[in-house]
């Protein structure tokens, strides 16, 4: 059999070319333009070091979205992770209907994230809203708030928003994870008297161990890329209260044209989630001896 | 069965019950509004009210007045054609790095996964600079190429995955017989992974569908946006007719779910493994 060299390469030719232009190359590009006062419009730009970088640290716009994105990661982690998991648990069994009862709950996780947006505007809608208008209707009128309109409430409001989808997406890693669970050992803790809290706790619990960090990187990362919802309800406002760093990116590129600024946010994120995407890959190409 | 067992059963119709009723609030809520005439929205909002009479009001406008006509056949032309081409190349990508023993093997594949992984705001100014210096911006080739592109790291990674599981004795016979390599990938590879094929096309779908961040960044003109951008460009014009919005919404969403429900299982396994894609 006469091999010949050049095969999987040009196998690999067409999307690799692709994969490069708008892919790869772009990252660099970025790293780049973040050391420039590129505006966009100029043909050219000037080199000014770390001064965009040096800039985040005094834009308090910058530092407001960043620590609403930290709220979306802790709203998503310790929020959508046990109710995943506790939905899962419950629904993960064989009755009849059972798996009727998981679709529904699949559901949100279809939409675009645009169609989660409009329809929660209407929920979260002062005036008339679902939430505000079922509150009057059972008597809380008091409780009925300005959810998108006061700057305290709204990054809440947004991930209440936004935890909708998530619950179902860390719904569906849990099931999938619940299925590699052994049921010989779960069964071999209630034959030895375990009740079921602690078979969960010493048995099952550890045996989504996999699952749980695929849950946790997803939460993380998803909080930290955070931009659809929030640019469709609220755009960041009222005065970027509610803004994330992947709408306020968006914003200063492509609305105020600041792009060498824009692609220091850019990269701010990046170096954020780098450590989280290590530690995924690390875990997960533990068990790949092949790569 | 035992007492234990029947009271466990019945605690999970009823939470169970509870729990996906609280979880399609929303939809009901957009599909009764969706079904509202503008005088009973603007009498006064009670959203849990049945329409007094259902009608077709909100569907009719947004069809015909909103242009979301254009904006379906849009998205349809934009998510079929990124999705045939982003599986057909990964397709290719994947057969060279699962089957062949070459010198750049693990590197390229590293670029492709490492790539999947990156967050999309590094590629928001370089790509939509790049689209603008080579005529591709507001055109459909331009966010078609593009999905194909941004797409091409997971699927790659998803197919290959798929393809190290075929014993490599297949191809070593076919080998033997005289095939050439691209045929044996063309004959023998295609139809052999068909199942992660349709997977991934599903998955890929309604992804490029729903994809509201790359069309915004690539597309100006009202005539070419798909259906995401369209209907954030209805919520400003149509912003009190909540009917028109909600059918709008209704009408985006529809496609997607009747894909979903379609082929749930293809659905959930290919968006387990591909959870911590960009």
């Amino acid at each position: 059999m006469k091999k010949k060299w050049w095969i999987p390469y040009a196998f690999l030719a067409l999307p690799l070319t692709m994969y490069l232009i708008w892919v790869i190359i772009p990252i660099f590009q970025t790293f780049i333009l973040s050391f420039t006062d590129w505006d966009s419009v100029s043909p050219t730009y000037n080199f000014i070091g770390f001064e965009n970088y040096k800039m985040l640290f005094y834009d308090y716009y910058f530092l407001t979205s960043l620590l609403n994105n930290i709220k979306w990661m802790v709203g998503f982690v310790i929020i959508a992770i046990p109710i995943g998991l506790g939905i899962a648990m419950l629904m993960d069994q064989k009755y009849k209907g059972s798996k009727f009862y998981k679709t529904m709950m699949y559901l949100p996780m279809t939409l675009s994230f645009v169609v989660i947006g409009e329809i929660w505007t209407w929920i979260l809608e002062p005036n008339h809203g679902v939430i505000n208008e079922f509150l009057r209707g059972i008597g809380l009128g008091n409780l009925a708030k300005p959810w998108l309109s006061d700057p305290d409430l709204v990054t809440y409001a947004l991930i209440f928003a936004a935890l909708w989808r998530q619950i179902s997406y860390a719904m569906v890693l849990f099931l999938a994870g619940l299925q590699s669970v052994p049921t010989e050992q779960v069964e071999a803790a209630y034959v030895d008297g375990a009740n079921s809290w602690q078979r969960f706790w010493y048995v099952i619990l550890p045996a989504l161990r996999p699952a749980m960090i695929i849950a946790v990187t997803v939460n993380v990362i998803d909080s930290l890329r955070a931009f659809d919802i929030v640019f469709v309800i609220t755009r960041g406002g009222p005065f970027y209260s509610s803004s994330v760093m992947a709408n306020y990116m968006y914003i200063e590129s492509f609305n105020n044209y600041n792009m060498g600024y824009g692609a220091s946010i850019a990269v701010v994120q990046f170096f954020i989630t780098l450590g989280f995407i290590i530690w995924y890959l690390i875990n997960s190409f533990k068990k790949e001896d092949n790569l | 069965m035992t007492k234990t067992a029947i009271h466990k059963k019945y605690l999970f119709y009823i939470l169970s019950t509870i729990i996906v009723v609280i979880w399609l609030i929303p939809f009901i809520i957009a599909v009764l509004t969706s079904f509202k005439t503008m005088d009973e929205i603007s009498f006064g909002a009670n959203w849990f009210k049945l329409p007094e009479k259902w009608s077709l009001e909100g569907y009719i406008t947004a069809w015909k007045n909103a242009h979301i006509y254009t904006y379906y056949l849009n998205t349809f032309l934009i998510a079929a054609a990124s999705t045939i081409g982003a599986l057909f190349l990964s397709s290719l990508g994947a057969y060279a790095l699962s089957w062949y023993n070459f010198k750049l093997r693990k590197p390229i594949l590293i670029i492709f996964v490492a790539g999947m992984l990156i967050p999309f705001q590094m590629l928001l100014i370089p790509v939509y600079k790049f689209s603008v210096n080579t005529g591709l911006y507001d055109t459909y080739p331009g966010l078609i190429l593009f999905h194909i592109a941004f797409q091409l790291g997971f699927c790659t990674f998803f197919l290959r995955n798929f393809m190290i599981t075929i014993p490599k004795s297949i191809f070593e016979a076919a080998k033997i017989d005289g095939a050439n390599d691209f045929k044996i990938y063309y004959s023998i590879m295609l139809p052999l992974i068909k199942p992660a094929i349709a997977a991934l096309g599903i998955l890929e779908f309604t992804w490029i569908w729903n994809d509201y961040l790359w069309a915004l960044i690539l597309i100006q003109s009202d005539s070419k946006k798909p259906i995401t951008l369209g209907l954030t460009t209805l919520q400003g014009q149509w912003v009190t007719s909540w009917n028109v919005i909600a059918a709008a919404s209704i009408l985006a969403a529809i496609v997607p779910i009747i894909v979903f429900l379609m082929f749930q299982k293809y659905f959930i396994q290919g968006l387990t493994m591909g959870s911590v894609k960009g």
